[in-house]
């Protein structure tokens, strides 16, 4: 089956981010069974599959949050999973960019500090870091909510601030769980209109987590995880 | 689409010679499939005979175009209360689609794996009207939004009859 790299026999150089093998559970419940995924430098790779399927596990495991049980994870060939809890947070900070399916705005910070948290953590200066938070709100339709608590927001509005927070520091990976969940049809496609335009111009990676294909097909690409393994959608032929 | 209430539409507007009612039928509705002048002039003469449509004097000059046609008050009506009324919901691919998961199951075959292919290439459709829509005709992204919609439909019952395998299985195999 293609995209399936069997664990040792590839070249990893050729992919940025490889899941080989990767067994993960929450005691007694397995979220992951041994799953493989190989994702190119630039691509964007949409993650389709039912509920309590293992999107999100794999998910954070590819992004160095979680760390696998069994098998590893590698980015340009280099295994990250084995890297200490420091090493993998800066990984975080500095390469990768995060859109969450829960729970990921800061209260108490403003929609703008929330979006400007990758600057200031990177070291930009505060009024640097806000004056480019802004410059996301009116992309993405929710400018005049700069000052509003993230906890006054709607789920929508709450959506697009962790979007522009994503995407903010311009990531080398954005990992984005449901971006459009809670958005209607018209600002969801705005959303992944920058999505798209942000990884052409940049050359951002892109793993996006969802379970509509009107937003997966803006990915080039599109597995499905099935109890806990990652299956490519085209079989070699209809054999019985 | 209805060619001949399209035309009263384009005539309610304003009335107008065959050859613009073709020119404005093609912008608008006919981009995959633009409307032969024969079944312009056709559909014209039909709904002027029922009255629908009225030819106006004949202009000077030569060509087969010098009639301007204007709608007429029961053509106005017609075409208001087809305006109102839904069309009727039709699920059209479904069936092709059922036939062949359930010719699957029946014949030992995966169905999964038909489900899986058959997945990929609505996925791959809907990825071609994607790029289509991110050009900058409203008109073609509101053709390629239709068609999005209707492939994701398709996909959701996909989904719903992949969870239901098992069970539609077993229903054959008894
Ligand atoms: N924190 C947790 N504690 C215990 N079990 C968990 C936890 N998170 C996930 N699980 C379990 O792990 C499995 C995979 O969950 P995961 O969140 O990866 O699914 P998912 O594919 O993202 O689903 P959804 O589409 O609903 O978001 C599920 O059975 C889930 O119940
Ligand atoms: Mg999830």
């Amino acid at each position: 089956m293609r995209d399936m790299a069997a664990p040792g026999d590839v070249h990893s150089a050729d992919y940025l981010i490889e899941a080989r093998d990767v067994v993960y559970d929450f005691g007694e419940t397995p979220a992951l069974r041994g799953a493989n995924l190989s994702i190119r430098e630039g691509e964007i790779l949409a993650v389709m599959g039912p509920s309590g399927s293992g999107k999100s596990t794999l998910l954070h495991c590819l992004a160095a949050i979680l760390v696998p049980k069994h098998g590893g994870i590698y980015l340009s060939g280099q295994r990250v999973d084995t890297l200490d809890e420091n090493e993998r947070s800066a990984l975080r900070r500095d390469t990768f960019g995060f859109v969450f399916q829960f729970g990921q705005l800061v209260p108490e910070l403003t929609a703008e500090e929330n979006v400007a948290l990758p600057l200031l953590l990177a070291g930009l200066r505060r009024d640097d870091a806000l004056r480019r938070a802004r410059e996301w709100f009116e992309r993405l339709g929710i400018d005049g909510l700069e000052r509003r608590r993230s906890g006054e927001l709607s789920g929508g509005q709450a959506q697009r601030v962790a979007l522009a927070r994503g995407l903010v520091a311009h990531p080398k990976v954005l990992f984005a769980d449901e971006p459009t969940g809670s958005l209607d049809s018209l600002t969801g496609e705005l959303v992944m209109e920058l999505v798209v335009t942000a990884a052409r111009q940049d050359g951002t990676t892109v793993v996006l987590v969802t379970h509509e294909p009107r937003v997966a097909a803006y990915a080039g690409r599109e597995v499905i995880v099935r109890d806990g393994l990652v299956n490519s959608l085209v079989h070699d032929a209809l054999a019985p | 689409m209805s060619v001949p209430f399209a035309l009263l539409g384009l005539l309610e507007r304003e009335p107008s010679h065959g050859y613009d009612l073709k020119r404005d039928y093609d912008s608008y509705f006919g981009r995959s499939k633009p409307l032969p002048f024969g079944q312009v002039y056709a559909t014209l003469g039909r709904l002027s005979r029922d009255g629908k449509v009225s030819p106006g004097e004949i202009e000077p000059g030569d060509g087969p175009d010098r009639k301007r046609f204007a709608i007429t008050e029961a053509g106005k009506q017609e075409f208001e209360t087809w305006l109102r009324e839904p069309v009727e919901p039709e699920p059209h691919l479904q069936t092709v689609l059922f036939e062949k998961v359930l010719l699957a199951l029946m014949l030992g075959r995966s169905a999964e794996q038909y489900l899986d292919t058959q997945r990929a290439a609505h996925l791959r459709r809907m990825r071609e009207l994607t790029e289509l829509k991110r050009q900058d005709s409203l008109i073609d992204a509101l053709l390629a939004d239709h068609g999005l919609f209707h492939l994701e439909a398709d996909l959701r019952w996909m989904d719903m009859t992949a969870a239901r395998l098992p069970s539609l299985a077993s229903m054959v195999a008894t």
